[in-house]
């Protein structure tokens, strides 16, 4: 604190001094008066009436921008000079040249789709009754601080489908139109004669025989997964032609059952499909019945016996929206739900200006609602769009907080944007302020010329 | 009211300057006399008392009016635990302290507040590295005489080292944890038949045998990054054995050495088994530590049959479930892993002055004093390497066999190896190893890749 006041101090003197200077007693040579400005103030009267925003803006931009540029020539300590070498590091740091991608997805994308959506929902509802009530909702994300939105966010997310909102829904769309496996998670018991093959499908070793019985044992079932009601298993009896067995749960609570063999109390798992395969094709096919045993015609014989897959395909856990290649395109979302109101309501408001004269010529003229959208509508509202897009490009440099916080630690890497990746190289373990005043460097220069773009828009708007 | 409470208060120092001189004669003259004088005098009565056979004989100074900050990482149970702590220390000295809970990036915390000008007066640093990076940036403040008086009768050698640094003792080890122990469902294994395992192979063989009574395995907490690395720091004691160990955490080895292949290649059996970890590895990575806990002691059949982590587990049971520590959650020595003896690994919270003042002392002293840790004790879910403190004080036998073989270890542990290392490696979300061993565990099959990248991470953090 006590250089920010330094730095106002001499910004003060600075000041006074050149009024000073500025204000010379009325000298004998010029004969004129004392000298005044265009606007007939004394320079010093001017000096003293800007001083407080001067001090203001001294203390608290421009000493905070030259002390950072100068700390990013600084080691981590702050106490050797290193000149550009914090630079280097920023472009050699994978990490950070992660962040750097992964912020130009940000700019591009963001502020776009934001302000497209804007655009749709301002035009839009213009034309319906109960506009005001759509605008207030979509508005509304607004006024909830970027912290809780990210906090809504992590839980929408959520992997658990009974948690997390998003999965949820893919989930119930997904299993309305897939059948769930009947044992999912199962496996044949391992040392069986059944062997794990293709595509999660367990394959025998040896081929089935007629009359003598092939039995299939399953484990990794929960007692409580298995189907009420369910039967004791009960060895198939051998019938000569046919292929016949038991499907059944070959485990006993407390782990009495002898592996392999039906011991009494072991239940049947009914509904299990078993397929005989000769030379890689299905020949036949048949499903364990409510004591577990199957019967497969006589092609079967001298066939592998096959478990397929679909009998112990896992749940549908939804998508891993926060996983490593989701994670950006997920938070952005996040970013368009909270400012696509924003983008809303300066465009109505912007719309608002538009002449309704030129609409109703071109209708009347035969245009249709498409051509009035995109031949009148759009180009007279250009120059909010570019405003709205600009200001959000510059809200979309800054990002850091919805990333901080959606974004689990185990993907945060991948999510990572230079402002978050400026706090963390700043204060996050490596406590290198020298490397984390860089970036902020970095970020000033990505910011200036958008910000010089829209000073010089503004500035031609307010000549015209 | 108010006077009554400061009646109170009064005649409860009085007692407990009975009490003391009962114990310690000398101390009665002083005592008596009021706080200032017995403040000064203190040391002679403490070794006088400490020589009779210990006692009540703390004296600690009148903080009426005095405002303290503890900081530490711990929530929930471990918090309310320790707040019974400082509320005793309230009672006994009248100061009023507050506690702030730091979150898992705790040097990032401390570091920012430090830089700030507002420190804490005490924190509880969790890493060991933090501890030397902030005595060599000058921000810890020795111990006073009084509690390097309460530490050198409580302490071992080997704890009061790692509260030390560079010749100076800044620390004192209030509460550690016995992080080798697994925790099992007592009816999962029971149902499945399991019985306790003495290696690896045999825990392997165990999770299997679990898994085919329908219970999944083992639980693991990866979306908290410190998890992961205890699994390993286990393994690779016990197999690469302490020397090697020592070297790795001083970072003399490096990461790509064939010991930390063999370790990454024994975890791998562990996490590249689908079947083995509750909800694969994806599901692992979206547990934190405390859903770790939860699921396995919830539900029937619970989530999961095992979950490893340190003592402090106790606590979790007996807060988040209803399960009951000793009977239906039990724990196991960590498995020895190939020809090496099983690993004692421990971790522990160091108390350390950030600020000068007898405030910050005074607490320093509380904290390594017998009555401050029987206090804490009695909660469950803590454990004291105080040699002083009567087993008698733990609430249960589970907790009590595990203080007992911390003490019996003595000074033959390992303190954790993240921990050792500095911040940005060993401690902070989403950097490091912890980052790097999350990678791992969605990709347990690529050990080199994962070498690789703690090498560089760790060539990064320890500047070498």
């Amino acid at each position: 604190m006590a250089p920010a006041q330094v730095a106002g101090a001499t910004a003060g003197a600075g000041g006074g001094g050149s009024s000073a200077a500025a204000a010379p007693p009325p000298g004998p040579g010029k004969g004129s008066g004392p000298r005044r400005s265009v606007m007939g103030t004394r320079p010093w009267v001017a000096a003293v009436f800007l001083l407080p925003a001067l001090v203001l803006l001294g203390a608290l931009v421009a000493y905070p921008i030259v002390y950072t540029i100068k700390r990013s020539l600084y080691d981590a300590d702050g106490s050797a000079f290193i000149g550009l070498k914090n630079f280097g590091t920023v472009f050699s740091d994978h990490g950070i040249l992660t962040a750097v991608r992964n912020n130009v997805v940000w700019v591009v994308v963001a502020p776009t789709v934001a302000t497209a959506l804007g655009l749709v929902f301002a035009v839009l509802t213009e034309k319906v009754r109960w506009g005001t009530v759509f605008k207030l909702i979509v508005f509304m994300p607004m006024a909830i601080s970027m912290l809780a939105a990210g906090i809504i966010f992590r839980l929408v997310y959520e992997q658990d489908p009974s948690q997390g909102v998003a999965n949820a829904v893919v989930v119930a769309v997904h299993d309305t139109f897939t059948d769930n496996a009947a044992y999912p998670g199962a496996r044949p018991r391992p040392n069986s004669d059944l062997a794990p093959s293709a595509g999660g499908s367990f394959t025998s070793k040896s081929a089935a025989a007629a009359g003598t019985p092939a039995d299939l044992p399953l484990v990794g079932i929960p007692q409580n997964k298995v189907p009420a009601g369910a039967q004791d298993a009960r060895p198939a009896s051998p019938q000569p032609g046919v292929v016949t067995g038991t499907v059944w749960l070959d485990f006993r609570p407390g782990g009495t059952g002898k592996p392999g063999v039906i011991d009494p109390g072991e239940k049947a798992l009914s509904g299990v499909k078993v397929q005989a395969v000769k030379d890689g094709k299905v020949v036949a096919s048949a499903k364990s019945g409510k004591d577990g045993t199957y019967k497969l015609p006589a092609a079967a014989v001298g066939a592998q016996l096959r478990l397929p897959a679909s009998n112990f395909s896992g749940k549908y856990e939804g998508i891993n929206w926060l996983g490593p290649s989701l994670v950006t395109p997920s938070i952005i979302a996040s970013y368009i739900w909270m400012w696509a109101g924003f983008a809303m309501v300066l465009i109505a408001a912007g719309l608002a200006g538009v002449p309704r004269e030129l609409m109703e010529q071109a209708r009347v003229d035969g245009a249709n609602e498409w051509q009035v959208f995109r031949r009148i509508t759009v180009p007279l509202l250009a120059p909010v769009l570019v405003v709205v897009t600009v200001t959000l490009m510059i809200n979309v440099l800054k990002i850091f907080d919805l990333v901080y916080i959606i974004a689990p630690s185990s993907s945060q890497q991948n999510a990572n944007v230079l402002a978050l990746q400026l706090y963390l190289s700043s204060f996050g373990g490596g406590d290198d302020q020298g490397v984390g005043s860089a970036i902020g460097v970095i970020l000033l220069l990505l910011v200036l010329p958008v910000m010089i773009f829209n000073i010089r828009r503004l500035r031609r708007e307010g000549r015209r | 009211m108010l006077r009554l409470t400061a009646r109170t208060r009064t005649t409860r120092i009085a007692l407990a300057v009975v009490s003391a001189s009962a114990l310690a004669l000398t101390a009665a003259a002083c005592g008596g006399g009021g706080s200032d004088d017995g403040d000064k005098k203190s040391s002679a009565p403490t070794t006088a008392s400490s020589a009779s056979g210990g006692g009540d004989a703390l004296q600690l100074p009148d903080l009426h009016g005095q405002k303290l900050e503890v900081a530490a990482v711990w929530t929930g149970p471990e918090q309310k635990n320790f707040q019974k702590v400082l509320d005793e220390f309230d009672k006994r000295t009248g100061a009023k302290t507050t506690f702030v809970p730091t979150g898992d990036s705790q040097s990032t915390f401390l570091g920012t507040k430090i830089q700030g000008g507002a420190p804490p007066d005490v924190a509880f640093l969790a890493q060991n590295g933090v501890l030397h990076q902030f005595a060599d940036k000058g921000w810890l403040k020795p111990l006073g005489p009084e509690a390097q008086a309460q530490l050198s009768k409580n302490f071992s050698t080997g704890w009061q080292q790692l509260g030390a640094w560079k010749g100076k003792q800044y620390g004192v080890y209030a509460k550690v944890s016995n992080k080798s122990m697994i925790w099992y469902n007592t009816a999962a294994f029971s149902n499945a038949g399991a019985t306790e395992p003495k290696t690896w192979a045999d825990f392997l063989k165990t999770a299997e045998t679990v898994f085919e009574s329908g219970t999944p395995p083992v639980s693991v907490g990866g979306a908290d990054g410190w998890t992961l690395t205890d699994w390993f720091e286990n393994i690779y004691l016990s197999q690469a054995g302490p020397a090697k160990y020592d070297q790795l955490a001083a970072h003399k080895i490096k990461w790509t050495d064939p010991s930390v292949k063999d370790a990454l290649t024994t975890l791998g059996q562990l996490f590249g088994n689908k079947d083995l970890l509750a909800g694969g590895p994806k599901g692992a990575l979206g547990t934190d530590f405390p859903k770790s806990v939860v699921q396995t002691f919830t539900g029937n059949p619970p989530a999961a049959a095992m979950v490893y982590e340190a003592d402090f587990v106790s606590a979790f049971i007996s807060a988040n479930t209803k399960a009951k520590v000793g009977t239906d959650a039990k724990e196991f020595p960590f498995p020895a892993v190939g020809t090496g003896k099983a690993p004692v690994v421990s971790g522990g919270d160091v108390g350390v002055a950030l600020k000068d003042g007898p405030g910050a002392q005074a607490l320093l002293t509380f904290i390594a004093s017998t009555d401050a840790a029987k206090i804490w004790a009695q909660g469950g879910g803590y454990l004291s390497p105080n040699k002083s403190l009567d087993l008698a004080a733990y609430p249960d036998d589970v907790q009590r066999n595990i203080a007992k073989s911390l003490i019996a270890a003595g000074d033959d542990f390992r303190f954790d190896m993240s921990d050792q290392a500095p911040a940005a490696f060993g401690g902070t979300k989403g950097e490091g190893e912890w980052k790097d061993l999350q990678d791992f565990l969605v990709k347990p099959s690529d050990v080199a890749g994962a070498q690789a990248k703690l090498e560089a991470d760790a060539a990064k953090a320890y500047g070498s």
